[in-house]
């Protein structure tokens, strides 16, 4: 209970005064604070014209991801509405077959993967600075490339609809159907194209956790953090967890389809059990990865209409971090009904029900805020209410449906599809529009029409339920999920027409609140500022807001600042926070520790560049043409993107500044340049790694999967790799790690040349390993299209290879760059990054080779 | 929210007017675990309409002056109440209540019936100790009381074996065997589907499920066994051999062993052909050998269209007679 009384003494001991204010500081003249509001226009201005393109500021990037996402709902909610016209009567055909496997599949993938993880990430990315207090994200570069990846991938997967050649497997692409059954391209595009996304999602996170952990103004100590960049935290690192084995999977896939390596091939040692657990190891917290952030905007909402600090922060996070735990441990209720021992039955179904009680603490934290506060009518609350109806009611089939006896007869049923959209529409969707409607003034100055809003509610309020309700019903009568129709004398009839009914009025009330969003308000006037006397930091931003968000960047030391510290506004727009100007002509902003938030460094922003978009074009390269057999092509354009992306970092990362130390105001100098764990860059990589680092050990759980159902394993009718070989091509690697921990030390100590020979050195060892690995499956002859044991061992010595590559590319980058004098004794950020990576490599060698040539000689 | 309640309240009671019952229902059981199933989801069904009632009163009563005693510290237990412990205590009620349901099933039963799911039909066999297996296509009889056991596979793709009024799903996948015993509690028709998606015509894959008392069900296996007596060599059977049918189809107790597509040696009794989606009468049987693909989209058997229709007659007419 400690905590919980902490959380109210927080509020009522609240530091009236701007805390470490200084006083004694001389008030500064008007032409003054000009001047310095024109630099920080100048140097955060956006470029226009056909270079608009090239923007990367997060409130411009942010921007894009919101409407590209919408636009992708809308799409897919079109898909959604063809389906329910489809089934709206008996033995319809209204849709072919064919058709309607192909809308039904992209309405799940679209709605997914193109709508509810990203729209998250582009509130995310539009939002963090001014929740956290900082003037921009750390990776600005980084999040346009994600944006330009995610709307390229969305659009070809998109596309591929009009050209008949969308997937048509379901959104969960089980084989064989899916490698065997299925020509076409459909699979193809669905494996790359979405890949390919991850990619963006991936890169979303690291962006998003290093925003949270390591850009927070100055004070906002972690327990003082708004309950969304919480939230954010727990997702993004779910999305490190979840997506890599669907990304490992997703190689496998492709793999047999290109290649016939036999992983899910049952007649060829492989299982199509292995797919589902990959799929569903990402595909459970991937549900999860939706809800929270939604959560996150009803935690922000909540209190502003309560006129009261959240009830029960510490229980918030608590049971957000729980939830974010607890939804890896679920994916097997997916296949209850695949034939696993009831041991592991009991296992998930406890585990699944487990996760009822932290989302019933969080939506009673909500219900406790609102009765300790005097609740304000508004849109915003309304579909929260909304929300919180609906969502309440699908946890509650949701603690139905994971009781292992009642799954085996619902599950793929209607009462299944009834259960999610509950579960996503009440826990996605409705925040959402409600989040949509309570920020819309900070997005774009004006707000949106309360009237309107009440209509479109109502709308989708009512149609969402005379949709869905009757569903559980349709399920229970039988009816199987993902049939493109039904026959009459079933009892479906009536169901499925009232559905479809309850579908349109639910378009409706969709189109009423796009229509609000998109009609033209030049004539409204702008928003008043902090329309909805909100507590939470980002609501002092000006309206219309400014590029660079805040006049000077505050001190904080509470969880309502607005609220709590009633001088905040006044002193911030006096620009007596810090970095009040842009003296040196660059886009900056602070980097701070990651748990007390306590400044470490003045950091330069990277600008606009076409660099992302060129890059991400590339990248799009890579991942599409293989679909179309262009694998030369594809190549090309792999180190075209290499190219790009490494230009891109010799040019604007890690650059050695002119001064060394600036002065932040208010008394406060920082060094522009860290390395190490101090630096953003560091924590990118370390964060990339432990994605990178669950694909892999996603591909070692398939080699053990293989030898849980095979006996004896490796079968003794197929080659190995051998002893010798890995093992020395573990030797070299280690040896190249160990020249890359040597270059390090020789350059704190500034000897070049020394630190150049270990580096090429280490480049050296890095081709013999390579080749070393490369030799062991070539002396033994092994074939991995007539097994799935070498097939295995062979992605593994690919990742690792393909892994040890990318090393050796950084140690050419680093010894290219302590060569131009852009590494020095003092500026060894590229070194300690490159080392960083090494240490994951060192790892994920150890490990393969210990898995595909000690393990198979100790157990034989 | 007032009225969002009462909205969601009148729905299930003009829903309940359209009733549970079907051929597939799950909540009109015929069999001992469909039965169990279906008590627990009334209870289920109905505690969680009593859980979301309260909580939506909870919240409106949130935003109302009644509230006013609520100070921060009650606040607090409640959510440790209402959020942490009574849903403990309840999860755990059902999760021992349920558990315990999932023990295995007994000693392997006699009546042993293989399923396989083949592209998009229901290979069905027989096999009883000691003699040779009885196949047959898209149809299962049981007796009523029986234990039998189902062993199911494929072949190829996965598909999901389901008999809704007797028991819970099964997955059929291919290099996998998965075991499903069924007690069915009485007599009557009833309709199985497959419920894992599996391609163009996972619509069309269905199954007709007859229990039968067991006098009647060791009758029908009997005949069943039986070679077929044809009618002679008639027309139909050389239209039959003439076009390959026997390339695919088996005909017990003639030359006739294909073994692709379904047996046909009792063709004619079955009660449904094109698997579970069309009756079983001379006419369907015209239509389907003109245009399978027209019932069963992506259906591995050609359509005869080029055959006259008056060959086709025969032939359909023909089939009608396997009985």
């Amino acid at each position: 209970m400690n905590i919980l009384e902490g959380d109210t003494a927080q509020f009522e001991g609240l530091p009236d005064e701007f805390p470490g204010g200084d006083a004694d500081r001389p008030q500064e003249n008007a032409g003054h604070r000009a001047e310095q509001r024109a630099q920080l226009h100048r140097v955060w201005r956006s470029p226009s014209g056909w270079r608009a393109l090239s923007d990367v500021q997060n409130s411009i990037v942010g921007r894009w991801y919101l409407t590209a996402s919408l636009l992708f709902f809308l799409f897919a909610g079109v898909l959604g509405l063809l389906v329910r016209v489809q089934l709206a009567v008996p033995n319809n055909n209204f849709l072919s077959p064919a058709a309607y496997n192909e809308v039904f599949t992209m309405h799940g993938t679209v709605m997914m993967f193109l709508f509810a993880v990203p729209i998250f990430e582009a509130f995310s990315i539009l939002l963090l600075p001014a929740f956290t207090g900082s003037r921009e994200l750390p990776f600005p570069r980084l999040s346009a490339y994600g944006f330009w990846c995610f709307l390229i991938g969305g659009l070809f997967v998109c596309g591929s609809l009009f050209f008949d050649a969308a997937p048509n497997g379901g959104w969960f692409m089980y084989p064989p159907l899916t490698t065997a059954y299925e020509p076409g391209l459909g699979a193809d595009i669905w494996l790359l194209g979405l890949s390919f996304i991850e990619v963006s999602s991936i890169a979303a996170a690291v962006e998003l956790i290093v925003g949270v952990l390591k850009c927070r103004a100055p004070g906002m100590r972690i327990n003082l953090m708004p309950l969304y960049a919480w939230y954010l935290l727990v997702v993004a690192a779910m999305i490190l967890f979840a997506f890599p084995p669907l990304i490992a999977g997703d190689l496998l896939f492709e793999l047999e389809r290109a290649l016939h390596w036999p992983f899910f091939d049952a007649s060829r040692g492989g299982d199509p059990l292995l797919w589902q657990h990959l799929f569903w190891i990402f595909g459970h917290p991937e549900v999860y990865i939706i809800f929270l952030p939604s959560v996150a905007l009803v935690a922000m909402i909540v209190p502003t209409f309560a006129r009261h600090p959240i009830v029960g922060y510490s229980w918030v996070v608590l049971s957000a971090v729980g939830t974010g735990f607890l939804s890896f441990g679920l994916w097997v209720h997916h296949m209850y009904t695949t034939g696993v021992p009831n041991l592991s039955l009991a296992f998930f179904s406890a585990a699944s029900e487990a996760v009822a009680i932290p989302t019933a603490v969080q939506i009673f934290c909500f219900i406790a805020t609102v009765a300790a506060g005097r609740v304000v009518r508004s849109v915003p609350m309304l579909f929260v209410a909304g929300a919180l109806a609906i969502f309440v009611l699908g946890g509650l089939t949701g603690v139905m449906v994971a009781i292992v006896p009642f799954d085996t007869q619902v599950h793929d049923s209607y009462f299944v599809v009834a259960h999610l959209h509950y579960v996503l529409i009440g826990g996605m969707l409705f925040p959402l529009v409600a989040a949509l409607y309570y920020y819309h003034p900070l997005i774009t100055a004006k707000r949106l029409s309360e009237r309107l809003g009440r209509i479109a509610f109502w709308l989708m309020f009512a149609g969402f339920n005379i949709a869905f309700l009757p569903m559980h019903l349709t399920g229970l009568k039988g009816m199987p999920r993902r049939v493109q129709t039904y026959d009459t004398g079933l009892g479906f009839d009536t169901l499925n027409l009232v559905s479809t009914l309850g579908a349109f009025v639910l378009a409706a009330g969709v189109a009423v609140w796009v229509w609000d969003l998109i009609r033209p308000k030049q004539r409204q006037s702008h928003s008043a500022r902090n329309p909805w006397n909100a507590g939470t930091l980002e609501w002092l931003s000006d309206i219309p807001g400014e590029p660079y968000g805040l006049r000077s960047i505050p001190d904080i030391g509470s969880r309502y600042p607005l609220w709590q510290q009633p001088q905040l506004m006044r002193e911030v727009d006096e620009g007596r926070g810090y970095l009040a100007d842009a003296d040196e002509g660059f886009r900056e902003t602070l980097v701070t520790s990651p748990v007390d938030a306590v400044p470490e460094q003045c950091l330069r922003v990277p600008g606009v560049s076409f660099m992302p978009m060129i890059a991400a074009l590339f990248t799009g390269g890579l991942f599409i043409l293989p679909v179309f057999k262009a694998y030369t092509a594809a190549g090309f354009s792999g180190l075209a993107a290499l190219a790009t992306i490494l230009h891109w970092l010799w040019t604007g990362t890690a650059q050695i500044p002119k001064t060394a130390d600036r002065d932040v105001g208010r008394g406060l100098t920082l060094p522009n340049y860290v390395s190490g764990p101090k630096a953003v860059g560091w924590w990118a990589m370390l964060i990339t790694m432990i994605g990178d680092m669950t694909a892999f050990l996603s591909l070692i759980f398939g080699y053990f999967f293989f030898w849980t159902i095979h006996l004896p394993f490796p079968p003794v009718d197929q080659a190995g790799p051998g002893l010798l070989w890995p093992l020395l091509g573990l030797a070299l690697l280690l040896m190249a790690w160990g020249g890359v921990r040597l270059a390090l030390r020789f350059n704190r100590l500034d000897r070049g040349p020394a630190v150049c020979a270990m580096l090429a050195a280490a480049c050296g060892l890095t081709v013999l390993g390579l080749a070393a690995l490369a030799a062991g499956p070539l002396v033994y002859r092994m074939d991995p299209v007539s097994h799935a044991y070498p097939a295995i061992v062979l992605a593994l010595l690919l990742w690792l290879a393909a892994h040890a590559l990318v090393g050796m590319v950084m140690q050419g980058y680093c010894l290219a760059r302590r060569l131009a004098g852009r590494i020095t004794a003092t500026h060894d950020a590229d070194l300690r990054n490159v080392l960083l990576y090494w240490h994951f490599l060192a790892f994920t060698a150890v490990v393969t080779v210990a898995t595909i040539a000690v393990f198979p000689a100790l157990s034989r | 929210m007032a009225r969002a309640g009462l909205l969601l309240g009148s729905l299930p009671a003009s829903l309940l007017v359209t009733g549970c019952e079907g051929p597939q229902s799950a909540l009109m059981p015929a069999g001992e675990n469909a039965q169990r199933i279906a008590t627990l989801t009334f209870w289920m069904a109905g505690t969680a309409l009593i859980i979301w009632l309260l909580v939506m009163v909870l919240a409106v009563l949130a935003t109302t002056n009644w509230k006013r005693s609520w100070r921060l510290p009650r606040l607090i237990t409640g959510i440790g109440i209402a959020g942490g412990l009574l849903p403990a205590v309840l999860l755990g009620a059902l999760l021992g209540y349920s558990l315990p349901l999932l023990r295995n099933d007994g000693p392997a039963p006699a009546l042993r019936i293989e399923v396989t799911g083949e592209r998009w039909w229901w290979r069905v066999r027989y096999v009883a100790p000691g003699g040779m297996p009885v196949e047959l296509a898209n149809e299962i009889r049981l007796p009523a009381g029986v234990t039998a056991e189902f062993l199911l596979s494929s072949p190829e793709i996965i598909h999901s074996f389901w008999i809704p009024s007797l028991a819970g799903k099964v997955d059929m996948i291919p290099g996998r065997v998965n075991r499903l015993h069924i007690t069915p509690t009485h007599t009557g028709s009833f309709r199985g589907v497959c419920a894992e998606f599996c391609g163009s015509a996972h619509a069309q894959m269905a199954f007709a499920v007859e229990v039968m008392t067991p006098d009647a069900f060791q009758q029908w296996l009997a005949a069943q066994a039986a070679p077929v007596v044809p009618e002679g060599h008639g027309a139909g059977e050389r239209a039959f051999a003439a076009n390959g049918c026997g390339g695919c189809h088996a005909i017990r107790g003639s030359e006739h062993r294909g073994s692709i597509g379904p047996d046909l040696t009792h063709v004619g009794s079955r009660l449904t052909i094109a698997a579970g989606t069309r009756s079983n009468d001379v006419p369907e049987l015209h239509r389907w050998l003109a245009a399978t693909e027209a019932v069963k989209p992506g259906v591995r058997m050609p359509s005869y269209s080029m055959l006259p229709e008056t060959e086709l007659a025969v032939l359909a007419a023909w089939l009608g007679t396997l009985e």
